[in-house]
């Protein structure tokens, strides 16, 4: 008895294998012959990381400044010279102020240290003044410039206390290092930040819009009156999609560690679960979606608003999630990116820490199984 | 005469015509008039740079006053939240390593003595260097509070402030705050995409429906269907350009110090550029699929080369010559300093002349493939 109803389980198991790998193979081909989805699984994950490896850098070298110098004396030539030798700045020299000032309005420089006449005089004095302006514009860059600017001037100070002149090295001292990034490099956080755009982008969008087609179309229709049961017919529109996804995957890591030179320093099983979890995650969501508005147009700004920009802004890859006001940071409690963010910034910069990963993992798998449960809902509405 | 006229009346017409496909349905027009807002909300809140909010565990080995009033600096900023108070320096890995801590500040058991001795202490800061710009951020936060706790030092023990100091200011965002700096960089990024995009479909919409054919035997010249097919995303791009700058002003209360009348010159000049290149996609493109993904294709390294996030002056040289067909790099440019700086056109002419020509070249080549795909 127990016999015949596990063959005949088999036999139902077998023809259902075959269909979703005819639907496979029918949704390869397509893929591989359509070139704008070629365009979007390939193409935009290859631009993004050449953009993201090359282009993309919040690193302040050579900022463009002007020096004032209104009287040569020997002090404010040497401070002067401070700038000239450090590797952050790329001064102009000049010896007044309204030329200078002309080229901050023109935004040809970011800034203006002015060294005053009188410098010497109030040296001795104790209460010299050098007058910093920055173009506050971009204010990341300006803080970063002041800082820098601090530097130049406080190492020229300290090299007059060493002179001999006393008192002039503060009493604290601060001693910083940056753990997992000691060369503040920041291509280390923009990395594995593309991973979860390319991932976010295959997953998310690309299912949405060509699932949004087929629905456009009626070939979906057309579909659901052959003996193929609708879950097969997810399995197998999805899984070349996964497919793709695990080539950018692949793409992302080996460029991360080959030619952006990105440290991994967790498991790559970690990597690879979490990964996957996500596509999964993003996967679900376009199909959600483009089944839902079942218009092409709609569905890619849809999915651009729910899955790309958020996974861009609000997922703490480039913005401190810790500094947003309440409302926004609820909201991002409810982004797959947030997690899968976290996920890879301990994975490749600290290692396999795994009070970041079993948490953040855990929302994920949470998301995923709600999604399922969601996809189910549709199939009922479908059927 | 006549002919003008009736070349007018026909773009209008077409214009109505556009505008009506895509207004009438009411998720559409929702999908033009609240994606750029809701945007320009979140994100304005989202997209800064600057901390408010910073974690850090204390680790005192010297439990002495001067340290508690080195702390005391940190937790009465407003910005640092104590969140422990280490007791052996092997806890500090756990700590940075589940996140709970941004920061460490390990205060050595020789501080106070150093200090008083005269011969200088060390604070020594470890920074979570996973966002390392972040941890930058928070790292010069730290030293501005400690040079205000050295300049207290010195005053309570008698010791000279240093002989020299810099007087800083900023210009045009006096508070260095980088939402002053993002939300009127939004206005061009939030318009551009759906300006491309809209024009982009327009047409391959029409081509795919077979309707396209249809309109080539009106009495319509193919520059008339280029103009009729521009105007109506330029009407769409306006008025939410117009929706992303309310945001900035009444919401996030950003100052404005330009004048309307040359953000608008300068906006419409953008929208011009991004629409020729819309056009020029949709020239090329054979379905909407294919409309929709190459202007995917333009979109995202504009937006990522605009500047808006990174700066253009930290791109590598080759980079920075590839954003100059980069329209939205000129938009933000312009809406920053109209906006910040109030700006007039005399200061942005280096901008306002590639936009020109970047739509000179885009139109024409477009308004080209028309009249060659036509006949």
């Amino acid at each position: 008895m127990s016999l015949i109803t596990s063959t005949s389980r088999s036999n139902a198991w077998r023809p259902k294998l075959r269909r979703i790998r005819a639907l496979v193979l029918k949704e390869s081909r397509q893929i591989v012959r359509d070139p704008s989805s070629i365009a979007i699984g390939v193409v935009l994950p290859l631009i993004l990381i050449l953009l993201f490896g090359y282009g993309l850098s919040l690193d302040v070298k050579n900022v463009p400044i002007a020096v004032v110098i209104e009287n040569p004396t020997p002090e404010a030539v040497e401070l002067a010279a401070g700038f000239q030798l450090s590797p952050y700045f790329k001064p102009w020299m000049t010896r007044s102020m309204p030329p200078a000032q002309q080229n901050l309005l023109e935004h040809r420089i970011d800034g203006i240290v002015r060294i005053p006449a009188d410098l010497s005089r109030h040296l001795a004095a104790g209460d010299a003044d050098v007058q910093l302006i920055v173009h506050g514009g971009d204010a990341n860059r300006a803080r970063i410039i002041e800082g820098y600017v601090q530097g130049v001037v406080g190492a020229w100070s300290a090299r007059l206390g060493a002179q001999g002149q006393a008192g002039l090295s503060p009493p604290v001292t601060v001693q910083a290092r940056l753990w997992f990034n000691e060369a503040n490099d920041s291509s280390y956080f923009l990395v594995p930040g593309l991973v979860v755009l390319v991932m976010t982008l295959i997953g998310g969008l690309l299912t949405a819009m060509v699932m949004a087609r087929e629905w456009e179309r009626g070939t979906l229709e057309s579909l659901f009156v052959t003996p193929v049961r609708t879950e097969e017919i997810l399995l197998g529109k999805t899984l070349p999609y996964f497919a793709l996804a695990l080539f950018g995957f692949v793409l992302c890591v080996l460029s991360a560690k080959f030619l952006f030179h990105v440290p991994l320093r967790g498991s790559m099983g970690v990597l690879f679960g979490a990964s996957m979890l996500y596509v999964l995650i993003a996967l679900g969501i376009g199909l959600l979606i483009s089944s839902w508005v079942k218009n092409q147009l709609v569905a890619s700004q849809l999915t651009m608003l729910v899955t790309f920009m958020p996974a861009f802004m609000l997922s703490g890859f480039l913005f401190d999630l810790r500094s947003m006001p309440t409302v926004v940071r609820m909201i991002t409690y409810a982004l797959p990116a947030r997690y899968y963010v976290a996920l890879l910034q301990s994975v490749f910069l600290a290692g396999d820490v795994w009070s970041v990963i079993v948490p953040n993992t855990l929302a994920l798998a949470a998301m995923a199984a709600a999604l399922a449960l969601g996809s189910r809902a549709m199939r009922k509405v479908l059927a | 005469m006549n002919t003008l006229l009736g070349t007018l009346l026909r773009i209008l017409a077409l214009t109505r015509k556009e505008l009506l496909a895509v207004l009438k349905d009411r998720r559409s027009r929702m999908s033009l008039l609240i994606p750029p807002v809701v945007q320009a909300l979140i994100f304005g809140y989202a997209a800064t740079y600057d901390l408010n909010h910073v974690t850090y565990a204390a680790l005192d080995q010297d439990h002495s006053a001067a340290s508690r009033q080195l702390l005391a600096g940190l937790d009465g900023s407003g910005v640092f939240e104590r969140v422990a108070d280490l007791q052996r320096a092997s806890d500090v890995k756990s700590l940075i390593d589940s996140r709970r801590a941004l920061l460490i500040v390990q205060i050595d058991q020789q501080f106070e003595r150093h200090l008083l001795s005269g011969q200088g202490a060390d604070l020594q800061l470890i920074a979570d260097g996973r966002n390392s710009n972040t941890a930058g951020t928070a790292m010069g936060y730290v030293s501005s509070i400690v040079d205000q706790f050295n300049l207290d030092w010195g005053h309570d023990h008698g010791i000279a402030p240093p002989p020299l100091h810099i007087v800083a200011r900023a210009w045009y965002n006096p508070n260095l705050e980088t939402r002053w700096f993002m939300i009127p960089g939004m206005i061009g990024t939030l318009t551009l995409i759906q300006t491309m995009m809209l024009t982009a479909m327009s047409v391959a919409r029409e081509r795919e429906q077979g309707t396209f054919d249809q309109l080539l035997v009106t009495p319509f010249r193919p520059f008339e269907i280029m103009a009729g097919k521009a105007l109506p995303s330029m009407v769409v791009g306006t008025i939410q350009a117009g929706g992303v700058l309310l945001v900035a002003q009444l919401w996030f209360r950003i100052p404005f110090a330009g004048s309307y009348l040359t953000l608008y010159a300068g906006l419409l000049m953008f929208l011009l550029a991004a629409i020729g290149i819309g056009l020029l996609v949709s020239a090329v493109a054979a379905t909407m699929q294919q409309a929709m993904l190459y202007s995917m294709l333009l979109i995202m390294p504009f937006s990522l080369l605009s500047g808006l996030t990174t700066p253009i002056s930290s791109m590598p040289r080759a980079v920075q010559y590839l954003t100059a067909i980069n329209p939205l790099r000129y938009a933000i440019d312009i809406t920053r300093r109209v906006y910040l700086e109030g700006a007039g056109l005399d200061l942005l002419i280096s901008d306002l002349w590639p936009l020109a020509l970047l739509a000179a070249v885009t139109l024409s080549a477009a308004s080209w493939m028309f009249s060659h795909r036509m006949q």
